[in-house]
C-alpha cells in the first residue's frame, strides 16, 4: 500500500464525521417543512370559509400565507440544502468534515432564528416585505448561523485532496457566497430604523426575491443535482464545458430579473428585467442539455428513488425557469402580472424543482449516515407519488387561476376554483411531508437509543481485571 | 475553473453587477427625490400622512394586507379626448353632417372611421365624447374645427389602460411612496387595488363596515372578515356615536353594539389616506383636481 492510498479517508469515516450536523439539519427541515405546509393548507382554507378565522388575527391569510412561505424557504430549503452541501463537500474532498461541531451549533442557532420568525409574523411583527418579514433577531441569527456553516463547508472545501474543482463545486461555492452577501444587503437596507427612501424599498425587496427564490435555489439544486445525476446514472457529467457556460450564464443573467413590468420605478428597471428575462432561456438551454445527456439511455432504473426525484426536479426547473421568463416577458407580463400565476411560478420553484431534487439527495445520503439505513423505504416512492401529485395540482391550479384572473380584469370570483384546487395540492404535499418527517425521526429516535446503549453498556461494563490489584 | 478564487470571481463579478444597477442605482437616484409638483398648480406631492394614517399603515403591514391587495395603477399611456359640451344653435344633424364634411381633412384622416362609428350611435345628448385618440395633434386640429363651427368643446387628457379608470384616474408613481415605511406595493391581486382607494371609495362608515363583514358591501367576497379589529360590547347608557350601522343579519345581539378598536380606525384612516389623484408630469391628465384630501 503507498502513502496516496493511506491518506484517503474511507467513505464510511466521511459520513460519519457528516452525522450529527446533517441529522441536526435535516430534522428541524423536516419539522418547519411539516409545519409550514400546515400553515399553507389553513391559508388556502381562506378561500373555501373567508369568515373561518375572524375572531383570530393570528390565522388571517395575510398572517399565514407569509409565514407558511417563510418556513418553506428558511426553515426548510435552506437547511436541507445546507446539509447536502456539507455532504458532497466532504465527499468531493474525500476528507472528514472539518470542525463537525460548529454546524451543529449553527443548525441549532438556524432554527431558533426560524422559530423566532415564525412567532413574530403570526404575532402581527412581520418586517412587510416578501421574504423578509422575519424580525431583526431573527434575521441577525439565520446570518451568523448560515456563516458559520458556510465556514465549515469552506475549511472542508480546503482539505480536498484533487486540487481541480467539479462542476458542483462552483455552483456551490457560489450559493455559499450569494446568501450572504444578498441577505445583509436586503436587512441593513430595509429591516432597520432608517430604511431607504420611498419605491427604493420595493425595487430592493423585488431584487433579494429573485436573487434567493431564483438564484439561490437554482444554484444550489441545479449544484447538488450535477453531483447525484452522474453519481447515479453511472457516466461522466455531459459536458464540463457545458456545466461552465450554464454557470457563468445563470449567475450573470438570473440576478437581474424580478422588477414587474408596469412597476411605479424608473422605466430602465422593468426594461432591464425584461432583457435579461430573455437572455434566461440561454443557462436554461444549456441546463436541460446537460440534464438531458448525461440521464438519457443510462442503464439506472429509477423506481421511484433519487434518481425519479432528481429528473423530476430538474424538469421542474426547467418549466419555473420559461415560466418567469413568460412572466417577465412585456407582451404576457400584462395579462398575468399580479396574479396567481407568480404564486404558481414560485412554488414550483421552491416545492416541484428545489425540495423534490433535495429530497432525492437525502434519501441517497440518509441510508449511509446511519447503519440501519432508512427505517421506512418505502415511503420514498410513495412520497414521490405525492409530491409529483402536489406538484401537479398545485402549481397546475395557480398557474391556470393566474391566466383566468388576468384575462377576466382580476375578478376575484375568475381565481376562486383554482385556489380551492390548490389546497388539495398543498394538502398532498403535506402528506409527502410526514412520510419523510417520520422517517427522520424514527432513524434519529433509534440512533440515539442506540447510542444510549452503547454508552450505558460502557459505564456497567467492569473493570478490566488486570487494573486492579489485589 | 480551476480552484475557489475564479469561482469568488464570478461571483463578485455576477452579483456585484446587480447589486450596483438593483441596489445602489436606484438608491442614489431616488434617494434625494423630493416633492413633485402638481401640474398647473404650485402645490407639491404627495402630502404627509396624518399621524393615524401613518399608524394606520403599521396594521396594514401587521395584518399581511398586502399579501393580496396591491398599491400600484398600471397605466398603457395617454389619449386626448375630445367632448362636445354645448351645440349653441347648431342641430344635431347638421352637427353630424358639418363633420362628416371634416372626412375629407388629411390630418384627421386616421380617425375619420372611428368618428363616424361615434357619431352614428349619436343621438344628440350633451356632453359626449366625440374623439378619443392618442395623438394630441389630431385632437387639437379637430377641437379647432369645432370652435370655427361655433360649437362649445373641451379636450382633456386621461390615462388609458385596464387599471383605469376602474381603480384610478392615472398610474402609480415613484412620487406617491416617499413618505412610507413599509412601502407596500404588493405583488398579488386576490383583492382590488387600492392606491387610490382614498379617492375611490372615500366613506369611513364604509370602510369600517367592509371590514367587520366584507360579504356586506360585496357578494362572495374573499376577504377574510377583520371582526377582531372590532368590540362587541353592551350599549351603556347611551349609544356610542363610533358604533357600526349593520343590517339585521350581520348585527349583534339585541342590547350590543360593534364598536371599531383603535387600530380598525387607524388601518381606515391609512386607506382613505391612499390617493394618487394628483396631476404630475409623469403621469399627466385633466382637468386637474385638487391634491388636497
Amino acid at each position: 500500500m503507498n502513502s496516496a492510498e493511506n491518506n484517503l479517508v474511507s467513505a464510511a469515516k466521511i459520513d460519519a464525521s457528516c452525522r450529527v450536523p446533517l441529522l441536526a439539519l435535516f430534522g428541524g427541515a423536516a419539522l418547519w417543512l411539516v409545519v409550514g405546509l400546515l400553515l399553507a393548507v389553513l391559508a388556502s382554507l381562506t378561500f373555501h370559509a373567508p369568515e373561518m378565522f375572524a375572531h383570530c388575527p393570528f390565522a388571517t391569510y395575510g398572517h399565514l400565507a407569509p409565514a407558511a412561505n417563510d418556513l418553506l424557504v428558511y426553515g426548510f430549503a435552506i437547511p436541507a440544502g445546507l446539509g447536502v452541501l456539507l455532504w458532497i463537500f466532504a465527499r468531493l474532498s474525500q476528507a472528514e468534515l472539518v470542525l463537525p461541531l460548529i454546524p451543529v451549533v449553527a443548525a441549532n442557532l438556524w432554527h431558533l432564528g426560524v422559530f423566532i420568525g415564525l412567532a413574530t409574523i403570526l404575532c402581527g411583527g412581520s418586517s412587510g416585505f416578501t421574504w423578509l418579514e422575519f424580525p431583526r433577531a431573527a434575521a441577525m441569527l439565520l446570518g451568523v448561523s448560515f456563516v458559520l456553516i458556510a465556514f465549515s463547508a469552506v475549511a472542508t472545501f480546503g482539505q480536498r485532496k484533487a486540487r481541480e474543482l467539479y462542476p458542483a463545486h462552483w455552483f456551490l461555492l457560489a450559493a455559499l457566497l450569494w446568501f450572504p452577501w444578498i441577505y445583509s444587503t436586503a436587512n441593513l437596507f430595509l429591516v432597520t430604523t432608517w430604511p431607504v427612501r420611498g419605491v427604493t424599498q420595493a425595487i430592493i425587496n423585488w431584487w433579494f426575491a429573485d436573487n434567493l427564490i431564483f438564484v439561490w435555489l437554482a444554484l444550489v439544486g441545479v449544484g447538488v443535482a450535477f453531483y447525484f445525476l452522474p453519481k447515479i446514472a453511472g457516466r461522466p457529467l455531459h459536458s464540463r464545458f457545458y456545466a461552465l457556460f450554464a454557470f457563468w450564464t445563470l449567475i450573470l443573467f438570473g440576478t437581474w430579473i424580478g422588477i414587474p413590468q408596469g412597476a411605479p420605478v424608473p422605466a430602465w428597471l422593468p426594461t432591464t428585467n425584461a432583457f435579461a428575462s430573455l437572455l434566461l432561456v440561454i443557462p436554461l438551454i444549456a441546463i436541460a442539455v446537460i440534464v438531458f445527456k448525461t440521464v438519457w439511455g443510462a442503464p439506472t432504473v429509477c423506481k421511484g428513488g433519487p434518481f425519479c426525484y432528481l429528473r423530476f426536479g430538474m424538469t421542474a426547473f426547467i418549466l419555473s425557469g420559461l415560466m418567469l421568463i413568460a412572466s417577465a416577458c412585456p407582451e404576457h407580463a400584462r395579462t398575468v402580472e399580479f396574479t396567481w400565476f407568480g404564486q404558481a411560478q414560485t412554488q414550483l420553484q421552491i416545492l416541484g424543482f428545489f425540495a423534490i431534487v433535495i429530497f432525492g439527495a437525502i434519501y441517497e445520503i440518509l441510508p449511509r449516515l446511519l447503519d440501519g439505513g432508512l427505517p421506512f423505504p418505502k415511503f420514498v416512492r410513495v412520497q414521490h407519488w405525492f409530491f409529483m401529485l402536489g406538484t401537479l395540482l398545485l402549481v397546475g391550479s395557480l398557474a391556470f387561476a393566474g391566466v383566468k384572473q388576468g384575462r377576466a380584469a382580476y375578478d376575484p370570483a375568475a381565481a376562486i376554483m383554482g385556489l380551492r384546487i390548490a389546497t388539495m395540492g398543498w394538502t398532498f404535499f403535506l402528506f409527502g411531508s410526514l412520510l419523510f418527517a417520520v422517517n427522520i425521526f424514527v432513524m434519529t429516535i433509534r440512533w440515539k437509543l442506540a447510542l444510549a446503549k452503547t454508552v450505558i453498556a460502557y459505564i456497567k461494563s467492569p473493570l478490566e481485571t488486570s487494573e486492579v490489584k489485589p | 475553473m480551476r480552484n475557489g478564487f475564479a469561482v469568488f470571481f464570478a461571483v463578485v463579478v455576477a452579483l456585484g453587477g446587480s447589486w450596483l444597477g438593483f441596489v445602489v442605482a436606484p438608491t442614489v437616484q431616488l434617494g434625494k427625490a423630493k416633492q413633485a409638483l402638481i401640474l398647473n398648480s404650485t402645490d407639491t406631492w404627495p402630502q404627509q400622512r396624518t399621524g393615524e394614517a401613518t399608524l394606520g399603515l403599521q396594521v396594514y403591514r401587521a395584518n399581511g394586507c398586502a399579501a393580496c391587495h396591491t398599491e400600484q395603477i398600471r397605466q398603457d399611456g395617454v389619449a386626448a379626448e375630445v367632448t362636445l359640451i354645448a351645440l349653441n344653435k347648431t342641430k344635431p344633424e347638421d352637427f353630424k353632417a358639418f363633420v362628416q364634411s371634416l372626412f375629407i381633412l388629411p390630418e384627421l384622416a386616421k380617425v375619420t372611421n372611428t368618428l363616424a362609428a361615434t357619431l352614428n350611435g349619436w343621438k344628440g345628448d350633451l356632453p359626449t365624447t366625440i374623439l378619443v385618440t392618442d395623438d394630441k395633434a389630431v385632437a387639437d386640429a379637430m377641437s379647432d374645427r369645432l370652435k370655427a363651427a361655433g360649437v362649445k368643446s373641451e379636450t382633456h387628457i386621461v390615462a388609458t389602460g385596464e387599471d383605469i379608470p376602474r381603480w384610478g384616474i392615472r398610474r402609480s408613481v415613484a412620487a406617491d411612496f416617499l413618505y412610507d415605511f413599509p412601502v407596500q406595493l404588493g405583488n398579488l391581486r386576490v383583492g382590488p387595488d387600492l392606491a387610490d382607494v382614498g379617492a375611490r371609495l372615500p366613506d369611513a362608515n364604509w370602510q369600517l363596515q367592509h371590514l367587520y363583514a366584507p360579504t356586506l358591501s360585496v357578494t362572495n367576497s374573499a376577504m377574510p372578515s377583520f371582526k377582531f379589529l372590532f368590540d362587541v360590547r353592551k350599549i351603556g347608557s347611551a349609544p356610542s356615536p363610533d358604533a357600526l350601522n349593520l343590517p339585521k343579519q350581520f348585527a349583534p345581539a339585541d342590547g350590543y353594539e360593534v364598536v371599531p378598536k383603535l387600530e380598525a380606525k387607524e388601518l381606515v384612516a391609512y386607506l382613505l389616506s391612499l390617493r394618487a389623484d394628483a396631476p404630475l408630469y409623469e403621469a399627466p391628465f385633466s382637468p386637474i383636481t385638487s391634491a388636497k384630501p
